[in-house]
């Protein structure tokens, strides 16, 4: 498979701290990857860089064939040219609807003058039907998203992820703070996911990282420490001495 | 047709305009009974353009989130370029009627030399301005109170949401803009008349043979348009994705961006296009009132048509609307001396001194207590409560709605 994202050399400081320290890897088109470690390993930072949140002292973040530096474009830029990224904590706009978060969501021309004449077709409406269908939001349609409980937030932000169609797809602790069968039908979404398109996990909780059973790269002190399967990566002395020498 | 059926609001609103126009029209001296006085007449159109500028307050701080406290730049920015042209028309036709009593007809150069005289002798200049160039013409003037506010807030604009600017900050990047664009204008060398301004714009050449009686009711017809319209454009505008989109800035724009919207753009466009609307609402407004100079653009303007907006219950249109015309009707109420005085004893409490107190206090009632201002009894009559969101407002950012300006 070609290679989707690669990330080589990145370092970022904040106030004399190293978040991430010269972290190289990459990941192929239609992965799925967990990416695991401790607190401040620089987990979140990496999705920061990635998606232009945070714009890192050196290195070089690549996309697609054509090898686009993520680093020279805007957040707006990044998200158009096929990256999303899943917030830890559930972030859809409240206010609205569940069909109007999708719709917003919904792949279609971003700029301001072509929003402002855009209207929904019976496709568009047609779809919107398929992905609450696929998130299991069907009947929630009409609801504000606000309403919503903190699973079907986060299932509603997934369908939204699903309607922007990324190549590539951030996902930020996406079990936290969930229920057990909550979290199920979470594991389930995310591989399906995986089927058409590159998923990158963050998570903590390495239950849930291998109900997912996918390559996993350990990060620590803002570099890789380990890859490989997560049998294989837990074997490693180094990792345990991470996991369990540091609580 | 199909926004009429999704906002029965909308049909509501311009039933209620449609009427209004109608009752002060034939109530009027020019056309009617004469039970309302022409000044009273000037009054009401005069107050349909400061509804006009709440509808695009409303637009750029209730939908987008961006507490603009500089809009009434662009109002008055509207009013100087129709004022030029009033000013320089009308000098001119009593110009040319002056001179005409000369042994020789006057050259164009004569004609101008002694219309700058005329307009500029209160400041001591007699030259005409480069500013002034386009002046003549009544075309040229129409697109330039378009233009100005949209050049002037795009630049401004484009500055300062480039740079990331929100909250707060911006707020009072506005007020500056504003006090600096208004300091300008104090200035007599700035070719605008200084503190004078520019006056006797209510003589609208072309039509000196009519009253002003009928003036002031097609003026007031024209503000009424342009609110019907303006109305139905802000409702298109909000319903569509676009309105989607701002209002999800509004609550949370790195979640827009992540989304792969140019939140900048969107911003901007919302904030350029309030801005003319703002001078044509402006454009509309100085030729009624007569006279615009450089206290018209004084932050505390601004920072009025904020109160406006949040009385009359910000992010809904008719909100807007409302606030503007119950506050500034009510405003010219006590300050016209028409509230009788309230003796207490050894004080006796004059309306034209004590409103603005009246005003303040009300500003803070309606913040702390009733946060969907004068538009929120409508929800009362509908049934509708807010979300419970154990205080939680709709989104991270400042100027997210709270929760109890929010519908459940």
């Amino acid at each position: 498979m070609s290679t989707l994202l690669e990330v080589s050399g990145v370092s970022v400081t904040f106030d004399g701290f190293r978040a991430i320290n010269n972290l190289s890897f990459s990941i192929a088109e239609g992965e799925l990857r967990a990416v695991i470690g401790p607190n401040g390993a620089g987990k979140t930072t990496f999705m920061d860089i990635v998606t232009g949140k945070t714009r890192p002292d050196s290195g070089r973040v690549l996309f697609g064939e054509k090898s686009v530096d993520l680093l020279r474009l805007s957040e707006a830029r990044i998200a158009r040219a096929g990256v999303g990224r899943k917030f830890q904590r559930p972030t859809v706009f409240e206010d609205q609807t569940v069909a109007e978060n999708l719709m917003l969501a919904l792949r279609a021309h971003r700029a301001p003058w072509r929003v402002l004449f855009w209207r929904p077709k019976p496709a568009d409406h047609a779809r919107i039907a398929e992905l609450a269908a696929e998130v299991g939001l069907s009947d929630q349609l009409p609801r504000k998203a606000g309403e919503l409980s903190h699973g079907q937030k986060q299932w509603l932000e997934i369908g939204m992820l699903l309607a922007q169609e990324p190549r590539l797809l951030l996902v930020d602790e996406p079990a936290a703070g969930m229920t057990g069968p909550e979290r199920e039908h979470t594991t389930d979404l995310l591989v399906s996911l995986a089927r058409s398109r590159a998923v990158v996990v963050v998570e903590h909780d390495m239950e849930f990282v291998r109900r997912l059973a996918c390559k996993v790269t350990v990060l620590h002190e803002g570099s890789v420490l380990a890859e490989g399967s997560l049998d294989h990566v837990t074997a490693n002395p180094a990792v345990i001495d991470v996991y369990l020498g540091r609580g | 047709m199909n926004l009429f059926r999704k906002h029965p609001s909308l049909p509501v609103f311009l039933g209620l305009l449609a009427a209004f126009v109608l009752a002060v029209t034939l109530m009027s001296e020019a056309a009617g009974a004469g039970l309302v006085s022409t000044s009273f007449v000037k009054t009401l159109g005069k107050t349909l353009c400061l509804c006009l500028i709440a509808l695009a307050m409303d637009l750029v701080w209730g939908y987008t989130g961006i507490l603009s406290l500089g809009h009434f730049a662009f109002f008055g920015l509207g009013g100087y370029m129709i004022g030029m042209w009033l000013m320089y028309a009308r000098t001119e036709t009593i110009v040319e009627a002056s001179l005409a009593s000369g042994a020789l007809p006057p050259t164009p150069q004569e004609v101008q030399d002694a219309i700058a005289t005329q307009i500029f002798g209160v400041v001591g200049a007699s030259d005409l301005p480069a500013i002034w160039s386009l002046a003549g013409s009544l075309p040229a003037q129409l697109a330039l109170v378009v233009l100005v506010p949209a050049a002037l807030a795009a630049v401004f604009g484009w500055l300062a949401f480039r740079a990331r600017v929100t909250g707060v900050y911006l707020s009072i990047l506005t007020q500056a803009m504003t006090l600096a664009l208004a300091l300008w204008l104090f200035q007599n060398d700035s070719g605008l008349r200084g503190n004078n301004g520019l006056s006797g714009l209510q003589n609208i050449p072309g039509l000196e043979q009519h009253g002003q009686d009928l003036v002031s009711l097609w003026f007031f017809w024209a503000s009424a348009l342009a609110l019907g319209l303006g109305y139905l454009g802000a409702q298109w505008l909000v319903s569509g994705k676009f309105g989607s989109v701002i209002r999800a800035i509004r609550d949370d724009e790195a979640r827009v961006r992540f989304l792969g919207y140019p939140v900048e753009g969107f911003k901007l466009f919302v904030f350029v296009l309030t801005a003319v609307v703002a001078g044509l609402a402006g454009a509309l407004y100085y030729p009624q009132a007569g006279i615009v100079n450089p206290a018209e653009l004084a932050p505390i303007a601004s920072i009025y048509l904020a109160v406006w907006v949040a009385i009359g219950g910000r992010g809904r249109l008719y909100g807007a609307v409302i606030g503007a015309a119950f506050v500034s009707l009510v405003s010219t109420w006590f300050t016209g001396g028409n509230a009788p005085d309230i003796p207490l004893g050894g004080y006796t409490l004059h309306w034209v001194d004590w409103w603005q107190v009246l005003l303040g206090l009300s500003f803070v009632a309606v913040t702390l207590y009733a946060p969907r201002g004068i538009g929120g009894l409508f929800d009362l009559l509908a049934g509708l409560r807010a979300p419970n969101r154990r205080g939680a407002p709709l989104g991270p950012d400042q100027g997210a709605l709270q929760e109890k300006e929010a519908d459940a």
